[in-house]
């Protein structure tokens, strides 16, 4: 195994947890697609990075995190839903940034590239992944109940507006630090795919996140090691990997009931 | 007056004794439509107040002022310490992998058993999810939310507005008993008028403003049914099975 692939399995099983830990909330939220499309937002950021030679983590996370923002900010303050504001804003950011990644770059961009994840890109992914998850742990309970309701939160004390934040916050990083691993066009994918699979197979809400992240970390880290072994590219064998298990649980359960 | 919501378990002490509320003067703008204008009326401790009036009258928004969710201006005072307890009118759950252990556990870390008991359920309903209760066994999983930390007051909108004669009975009988043993003051959102007339001592009736404040053998007047709900007002049959169970 050569270094590149050693720091990607070790990045894979990171942000594979956080992802799918992280996505167990998107799914209950009915957020699966807006999570898909949010990610495309971070390609003109990475193009940037690719552009002006700094690392496109950051450009990727300064586009999705305003991206978030500005659908947070108009959802509080409208009554439009945060799809019709995705719809819009995340589809101009994917057409401007395929037209400003250089055309050599753009694979590497929409589908990751394992080949070239470095120490210092693992060192990223587990730094970026570990608060990720304990901040996660910390809100999870709370924007639970702000999904069942609002209102019910809200008389406990819960801020729901600020959970809300720092849920879509927990996202942002979590899709800028899978990009690397997976590209933009299959990050979405790596959020939502360990939740879902988990969903009904899970008894309580404890089993369900662990579940999620331990289907992410699983999924990341078959996927690497699979594209290593047959030299394809990681993303795609990822994903594939998370759907696999996603079919055996809808079969378990189908089974189950 | 812009008076700042109060906080969920407010504890203030002002108000009369006998008072564990005092509301004067309320009016709330949503969006700039007018919500509820001049609203004034008060409840003594250990008593239960009914709320009705037609759908839009401002019933579950004056939850949400005392609640401290909506901005409002004029006189909401609790005669403290007052510790809320509050039960949402709407509250469905559907495929979220949730047991009703998860969801009393995000109020408080013990006492489950207890707040079941006191809604008639036991403890083996703690490990099932929510999506698999019945309306009826999901409506008691509410109210032993509300009472799970001892509140003194508790708010109940609708309580039962989605489950059948059968377990709106239950339901009654359990916030009965709950009243009883524990000297609880209810305010209660009800559509059904004998609930009110029956299982009240006062009722305040609203349409954006208050269009009466009393005793609840007054319900049974046609005039002043007109008055809260317009033509076509009156009393259907509807039979509850208390006996002689009410609330009071």
């Amino acid at each position: 195994m050569t270094d590149a692939a050693a720091y990607s399995l070790v990045a894979g099983i990171s942000v594979g947890f956080a992802a799918g830990y992280v996505g167990s909330l998107m799914v209950l939220k009915r957020m699966a697609l807006v999570g898909d499309a949010l990610s495309h937002v971070a390609l003109p950021g990475l193009a940037l990075g690719i552009l002006f030679n700094f690392n496109p983590f950051f450009g990727a996370f300064a586009f999705l995190f305003s991206a978030a923002v500005l659908t947070w900010y108009i959802e509080k303050t409208t009554k439009l839903f945060p799809e019709s504001i995705i719809g819009v804003l995340f589809v101009t950011a994917l057409a401007v940034g395929i037209l400003l990644t250089p055309e050599v770059d753009l694979l590497e961009a929409l589908f990751g590239d394992i080949t070239t994840v470095s120490l210092v890109d693992a060192l990223l992914a587990v730094g970026i992944s570990a608060p990720i998850v304990v901040v996660a742990r910390l809100v999870y309970r709370r924007v639970v109940l702000g999904i069942l309701s609002e209102e019910l939160a809200r008389s406990t004390g819960i801020n729901v507006a600020l959970v809300n934040f720092v849920y879509l916050f927990l996202v942002t990083l979590v899709v800028a630090v899978g990009i690397k691993i997976v590209g933009t066009v299959l990050v979405g994918a790596l959020v939502v795919v360990p939740a879902a699979a988990m969903k009904n197979v899970s008894r309580n809400l404890s089993s369900y996140a662990l579940l999620s992240g331990l289907t992410g970390t699983v999924s990341a880290g078959s996927g690497i090691l699979l594209a290593n072994y047959l030299g394809l590219p990681a993303g795609p064998l990822v994903v594939s990997v998370g759907t696999a298990i996603f079919a055996g649980a809808l079969v378990a359960d189908w089974i189950a009931s | 007056m812009v008076a700042r919501p109060p906080s969920p378990n407010p504890t203030r002490e002002t108000g009369a004794p006998a008072d564990v509320l005092r509301v004067a003067n309320l009016r709330v703008r949503l969006d700039h439509a007018p919500i509820l204008e001049d609203v004034s009326f008060r409840v003594r401790r250990g008593t239960t107040l009914a709320i009705v009036g037609p759908n839009g009258a401002g019933k579950t928004t004056l939850f949400r002022v005392l609640l401290g969710l909506v901005p409002y201006t004029g006189t909401v005072e609790w005669s403290g310490p007052v510790r809320l307890g509050y039960v949402p009118q709407h509250f469905v759950v559907t495929d979220v992998p949730i047991t009703v252990r998860d969801f009393l556990g995000f109020k408080s870390a013990a006492g489950f058993e207890e707040s079941l008991a006191a809604v008639g359920l036991e403890g083996g309903v703690l490990r099932k999810r929510l999506d698999i209760l019945s309306g009826g066994e999901m409506q008691r999983v509410l109210i032993a939310w509300a009472v799970l930390d001892r509140p003194n007051v508790l708010l109940f909108d609708e309580p039962t507005a989605t489950v059948d004669i059968g377990s709106e009975d239950m339901l009654y009988e359990a916030l009965n008993r709950l009243e009883k043993e524990s000297n609880i003051t209810v305010l209660l959102i009800t559509h059904d008028i004998h609930i009110a007339s029956q299982y009240s001592d006062a009722v305040l009736a609203l349409n954006r403003t208050v269009r009466f404040f009393g005793a609840p053998s007054r319900l049974s007047e046609p005039d002043l049914l007109m008055e809260i709900f317009g033509s076509g007002a009156g009393l259907a049959e509807h039979k509850h099975d208390f006996g002689s169970r009410g609330f009071r």
